[in-house]
């Protein structure tokens, strides 16, 4: 069930998904399964998501939950065992057909179009992700060959802009990657995901391995590219405080389904899924007044051995018979605003962060403890 | 033996649960470099002095590289100083010479970060807890030993206790893992747990029980416990005090509420201005903005002048680039390095009327 086009013309509303043409990126239905001689497990389950232009949605969920199976899958770069079993996925950015290319049916060579040109991707670890043995400049250099035909002297000024756009001396580009700092190869990263101008980024945890510091200087700085290239971020992290702080809108996923999504105030004011709840009161913060902090009991499940249903229900304090036999799919939260969708048709909205629910934090503590086995 | 040390004169937070514990005073570690100039020495940790108090709580936080994991190995006995003292219960003692180092360990237990690295792939759970019962507790026969197990594992909650002790690590979840890491560092009956990022590797969702549970047994065993960390956050509601460490030295110390909610130490702010603000949703992310525009990796070495901070720090003057500030009192409870306190905190030196005079450490 995709969500119904809610009436606005334009995007002018934040917390309104983007009604289905317009979304740059449209993912419909996803389902990707990793095979393991006769057993399947199902990594995304049925996922509806889309990107409007320009705008930042943050994915958010635990290892395991889907969530980089998802934005990899959406990119065709899921190797075997992974395979794609249902869905479909469109790119509509202003250089291709309006209609929409769909990713899913493209050869390797349409495909080797689109990337770094439409939709880019900065990874978690850049160390890993960049060529140790060739320069900054050759790197940068080789995804600017791809894609633009530019003279000599115009591929070098281009570089030195790409540079200079993530805050890195010109003189770096003769470095090899072993000589920045985790940092900087992170930047380099990310100018490498907009050296042609691509209109979706997407950015893998690019910056769980940094300090938080570092961490900050890069949010801001993607912040603020962003607001000058306009380009639209999927932004994936396990960590849902700073999605608060830096994402339009948020995707919660659990066991490779999606189970709630909305704008990062809805999230933050009127969080639906017992989920999102149980995570919202399971970091600790810095700033404010101290909260009492609930977490979720149990263990992430394992998605070998899901149970029909929901798949939290062995974590969830409200679970009930009729959790066992639900259709996960997600619907509009009764008295919240538009575009505000949880899986769990159950549970009433009330701000959990802050004032995390009674028996909320006595249900951490009395739970039976990562009992399955 | 030398002379006892002169204790600091700040009253931490911490020594209100308890009696010191374990001390480390004065600890300094340098490593030689084979690159660079001939003989420069790289002092990962310089003249770092912290106490651990029975039944309380001290965080060492830092980001990487600021030297805390060493600190937290010497006090282990893994990591030899090159200066400075270990005191056990007020003696010194030296943890890394061969014959000390396996009674230390049955005073003193460590737990790291990976679980998936610190516990051997090819042995079960019961062989890894097996083997310290039989070291460090000398218990006797096969009964005493099982039912042994059987109590640890239930005192880190994995139960049924018999369905894990058959199991290797890698049937295990993260957040097992590090329980079995935990329960293993309870077998020698340790009174001091040095856990060195315990939680950073597991999922957000089973951080929390993790931390817990340590808090749990701190009490129960009334451990003195250094909890390392790069989680300013988890700090504040973990820890009793806090150490804020930079390119290996204290920059700041004082009760954990207080340090997080009122920083003084301009890395301090630093680093609770940098930390996500799940209440801010309008997508500004306040950047103290001088910090970052000077973005040199603080100097540790040992030829470096001045206030390691001073290349980022936006207070910093003459005085800050040519002399080491060092770590002053505020109050009873808090002490920062900083020259400048009075134009990067000037609420806080108010409040106590200049009597910044006295060194902590001698």
């Amino acid at each position: 069930m995709t969500p119904a086009p809610a009436g606005a013309v334009n995007g002018s509303q934040p917390e309104q998904p983007p009604a289905g043409s317009q979304a740059v990126l449209e993912i419909r239905d996803l389902s990707i399964v990793y095979r393991a001689g006769d057993a399947e497990v199902k990594a995304v389950d049925h996922v509806d998501l889309a990107l409007a232009p320009g705008e930042t949605v943050g994915l958010a969920g635990e290892s395991g939950s889907g969530k980089s199976t998802l934005a990899l899958g959406a990119c065709r770069l899921l190797r075997p065992p992974a395979v794609i079993t249902g869905g479909s996925v469109i790119y509509r950015g202003s250089r291709v057909a309006k209609e929409g290319v769909e990713i899913l049916d493209q050869g390797s060579r349409e495909l080797r179009k689109l990337r770094w040109r439409e939709i880019s991707i900065v990874f978690q670890s850049a160390m890993n992700a960049l060529n140790p043995v060739l320069r900054v400049r050759d790197q940068l250099g080789d995804v600017l060959d791809a894609h633009l035909h530019l003279k000599r002297d115009e591929k070098r000024a281009r570089l030195e802009t790409l540079l200079d756009l993530v805050g890195i001396p010109r003189d770096r580009l003769r470095s090899y990657p072993h000589e920045l700092s985790g940092g900087m190869r992170q930047r380099v990263m990310i100018a490498m995901a907009l050296a042609v101008d691509p209109e979706v980024v997407i950015m893998d945890e690019p910056t769980t391995a940094l300090d938080v510091v570092v961490q900050r200087e890069i949010l801001a700085q993607i912040v603020e590219l962003q607001k000058r290239l306009h380009f639209a971020v999927l932004f994936i992290t396990h960590d849902l405080s700073l999605l608060l702080e830096i994402a339009d809108r948020i995707a919660v996923m659990y066991a490779g389904q999606l189970v709630e999504v909305g704008s990062a105030e809805q999230i933050h004011n009127r969080p639906a899924h017992p989920y999102t709840r149980g995570l919202l009161a399971s970091f600790p913060s810095v700033h404010g007044t101290r909260r009492t902090l609930a977490g979720i009991p149990g263990t992430p499940p394992d998605l070998r051995s899901l149970p029909p249903g929901c798949p939290f229900v062995p974590r969830c304090r409200y679970a009930a018979e009729p959790c066992r036999s639900i259709d996960m799919r997600v619907r509009p939260v009764a008295g919240s605003g538009a575009g505000h969708l949880s899986a769990c048709p159950f549970v009433v909205p009330e701000p959990a962060i802050g004032t995390p629910h009674p028996q909320m934090s006595t249900a951490a503590k009395t739970a039976p403890e990562e009992s399955r086995s | 033996m030398s002379a006892p040390p002169t204790r600091t004169e700040l009253l931490p937070a911490a020594a209100a649960r308890g009696p010191l514990v374990l001390e480390g005073h004065a600890l300094s570690k340098d490593f030689r470099l084979s690159r660079g100039p001939r003989g420069s020495v790289l002092s990962a940790v310089r003249d770092v002095s912290l106490g651990l108090y029975r039944s309380a709580v001290v965080a060492l936080v830092g980001e990487s590289g600021s030297g805390k994991s060493t600190v937290a190995r010497m006090l282990a006995g893994q990591e030899r100083p090159t200066g400075g003292q270990i005191l056990l219960d007020g003696a010194e003692i030296r943890p890394w010479a061969h014959r000390a180092f396996r009674s230390y360990k049955g005073e003193v237990q460590m737990i790291f970060q990976d679980p998936f690295a610190s516990l051997n792939p090819v042995h079960t759970v019961g062989y890894s807890l097996r083997r310290p019962v039989h070291l460090h507790q000398r218990a006797k026969g096969k009964d005493a030993v099982a039912a042994e197990l059987r109590r640890l594992l239930e005192r880190v909650r994995l139960t049924p206790a018999e369905q894990f002790l058959g199991k290797y690590p890698h049937e295990l979840s993260g957040g097992q893992r590090q329980r079995v890491a935990i329960a293993r560092a309870l077998a020698a009956r340790p009174r001091v747990l040095l856990a060195d990022e315990p939680v950073s590797m597991l999922d957000v969702s089973i951080r929390l029980e993790v931390l817990d549970l340590i808090d749990e047994l701190r009490s129960q065993f009334e451990l003195a416990v250094l909890y390392v960390t790069h989680d300013i956050a988890s700090a504040r509601y973990f820890a009793d005090d806090t150490l804020v460490m930079y390119a290996g030295e204290i920059v700041e110390r004082g009760p954990s509420e207080d340090l997080t909610q009122q920083p003084a130490h301009p890395y301090t702010q630093l680093l609770v201005a940098s930390s996500p603000d799940p209440d801010s949703l309008d997508r500004t992310l306040a950047t103290p903005a001088p910090m970052g525009a000077v973005r040199r990796a603080g100097s540790a070495l040992s030829t470096t002048v001045g206030c390691r901070f001073s290349p980022r720090c936006p207070f910093a003057d003459d005085r800050c680039r040519t002399q080491s500030p060092p770590l002053l009192p505020i109050n009873s409870q808090r002490a920062a390095a900083c020259w400048r306190l009075d134009v990067a905190a000037p609420e806080l030196l108010s409040e106590t009327g200049e009597e910044r005079s006295v060194p902590m450490t001698t």
